[in-house]
């Protein structure tokens, strides 16, 4: 309890934002960036993990317990969001042997 | 400068590179890695906000479970860092500037905004598993319960498209 009170007296909630807003920006730009789908997948992630940071902090920085369970839902939805994704490339890949975004042309036209 | 502080520093440091790195890296296995430390370095952050409950799910969901997903699909794949080409230089120069801008947008927005927080005075453990637990099944019953439908829909959609389908024969 020491520790916490420590961190919010030292820490401002400010340094949060902005390396939350730092952890977002990193994963548009893997977004844009890559072309495997599976390191796009993971950028998705470095995102989702960026807000769920920043709710943490907010509900500490506001002794408040719902910012936390709101968390929980975040990390079970990311979790079958990941299951789901990751079957569909590998499905795609039996089929045309490549997880590049450019090859992904089939509906195209 | 305290021995908070310095943690806080440390921690937002590697979870910062280590994202930059799992963007940056060619071959698809060390961005997998970076991301691992990504997220352990993120754990540490809940650490340090005292959210005991997220700190053990975030290690459990990440680093165990959807880690080794990521890993065993790259390994399935057999993707090598020679295959994977890069985009046009065109398109890589427009993702830095965007993905610069949008930053730049978010940090001068959160710099400008003036803050209100109450003052906390710590006096309860939010982040412990006995609080959470008690709200989690109080107010937020019905949505505890279509999460774990959810997880399930999403498990049966896993299986059935992975599946390999067999034809039927028909006699």
């Amino acid at each position: 309890m020491s520790l916490l009170l420590n961190i919010l007296q030292v820490v401002p909630m400010q340094y949060y934002l902005m390396v939350s807003a730092a952890l977002f920006s990193i994963g548009v730009l893997g977004v844009l960036f890559r072309r495997n789908a599976i390191t796009i997948f993971m950028c998705v992630e470095i995102m989702l993990n960026s807000i769920n940071l920043l709710l943490v902090a907010f509900s500490t920085y506001h002794n408040d317990s719902n910012g936390q369970v709101f968390v929980f839902f975040v990390m079970a939805v990311a979790a079958a969001e990941v299951a789901v994704g990751l079957a569909i490339l590998v499905t795609i890949f039996r089929n045309i042997r490549s997880v590049d975004i450019d090859d992904l042309k089939a509906l195209k036209n | 400068m305290s021995l908070v502080e310095i943690c806080f520093w440390a921690l937002s440091f590697v979870t910062l590179v280590c994202a930059l790195m799992t963007v940056l890296s060619k071959n698809p296995i060390f961005s997998a890695i970076y991301l691992l430390i990504c997220f352990a370095s993120i754990a540490g952050h809940y650490l340090l906000l005292n959210a005991q409950f997220l700190f053990i799910v975030h290690i459990i969901v990440y680093s165990g479970a959807i880690m080794v997903l990521f890993l065993t699909t790259l390994m399935l794949m057999n993707l090598n860092e020679e295959t994977e080409k890069h985009k046009p230089a065109i398109a890589r120069i427009g993702a830095v500037v965007a993905a610069c801008i949008l930053g730049l947008v978010l940090v001068s927005a959160i710099s400008k905004t003036a803050l209100v927080l109450p003052q906390n005075s710590g006096a309860v453990d939010i982040g412990a598993i006995k609080v959470l637990g008690k709200i989690l099944l109080n107010e937020y019953f019905y949505p505890f319960e279509f999460i774990s439908i959810l997880l399930l829909t999403a498990m049966v959609g896993a299986v059935l498209l992975t599946k390999k389908e067999h034809k039927i024969t028909i006699k």
